[in-house]
């Protein structure tokens, strides 16, 4: 499914501006620690997270990841926003819980 | 093909958060530029900002070296920082000094180090107590992991 769809069926805008929403999102990893997603998330896949500062831009970009959601309503810092606009990584942030994102994510993907 | 060998430099500053991920980003795309298979990138990637990480969480100032031949991706971080007093005990998985605010930004699982060693075929680490610590990462290159580059 295209990240555009994602952002549509959850209700939620992307932030960044020029990013490609017609990236095929191809799965999804969860997790707070960025070693973690590291080692284990696969390109491709969209990563849910609570963490908000420029790291995860980092992690996303050299794992290849679809993009980035930010669960609680909590958004991105200044600098987080600045390097998505300048490494293309989409991020958006979402008014649901981790577990209420990861859940209609699980369904849409049809894992 | 790759000619000879290709190799360069980064420094890494320890505490500088905010360019995290600069000098493994950059060796990423020397890499994929050279036409290496996609698979070597992306432990290439995880073994290099995973040891780029360890000097901006725990020591003062670093250098990586790559050196890239068609044999093989060297890689050598060195730092200048309080070096590691118990190696054995730093590779054990969810082993971390790190401090709490850097535990909240999702660092200091404990994870890098054994991340780094899965990831490459060659893995030495060695460290002096209050004076710094070389690690160096070797992955080996098979001819098939060579494509032409465009
Ligand atoms: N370059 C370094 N200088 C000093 N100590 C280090 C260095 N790299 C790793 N260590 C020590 O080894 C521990 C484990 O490292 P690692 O597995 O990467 O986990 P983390 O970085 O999440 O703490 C660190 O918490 C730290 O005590
Ligand atoms: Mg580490």
């Amino acid at each position: 499914m295209k990240l555009s769809e994602i952002a549509d069926r959850l209700g939620i805008k992307i932030k960044t501006k020029d990013c490609d929403t017609a990236r095929e999102v191809k799965g999804c990893y969860i997790s707070d620690l960025l070693s973690d997603v590291m080692a284990n998330a696969k390109e491709g896949d969209i990563w849910i997270t609570l963490q908000t500062h420029p790291n995860i831009v980092a992690v996303a970009s050299l794992k290849n990841l679809s993009g980035i959601i930010i669960t609680n309503n909590r958004t991105p810092e200044n600098d987080t926003m600045k390097k998505a606009e300048d490494e293309h990584i989409a991020i958006a942030s979402s008014p649901l819980s981790t577990f209420e994102t990861g859940g209609l994510l699980y369904k849409m993907l049809g894992c | 093909m790759i000619k000879g060998v290709i190799e360069g430099s980064f420094h890494i500053t320890g505490g500088d958060f905010t360019n995290a991920g600069i000098a493994s980003s950059e060796v990423k795309s020397i890499l994929t530029g050279l036409g290496i298979s996609s698979d070597i990138v992306r432990r290439a990637a995880i073994a290099t900002f995973e040891a780029e990480m360890n000097v901006i969480i725990h020591a003062v100032a670093g250098v990586m070296h790559y050196y890239v031949s068609s044999e093989r991706i060297r890689v050598v971080i060195n730092d200048m920082g309080a070096g590691i007093p118990d190696i054995e005990q730093a590779m054990q998985e969810g082993f971390s000094t790190a401090p709490d605010w850097v535990r909240e930004m999702g660092w200091g699982a404990g994870m890098g180090l054994p991340n780094i060693k899965k990831n490459s075929d060659v893995f030495r680490l060695e460290s002096a107590v209050g004076e710094g610590t070389t690690l160096e990462i070797i992955l080996n290159l098979r001819e098939e992991d060579l494509h032409e580059a465009e």
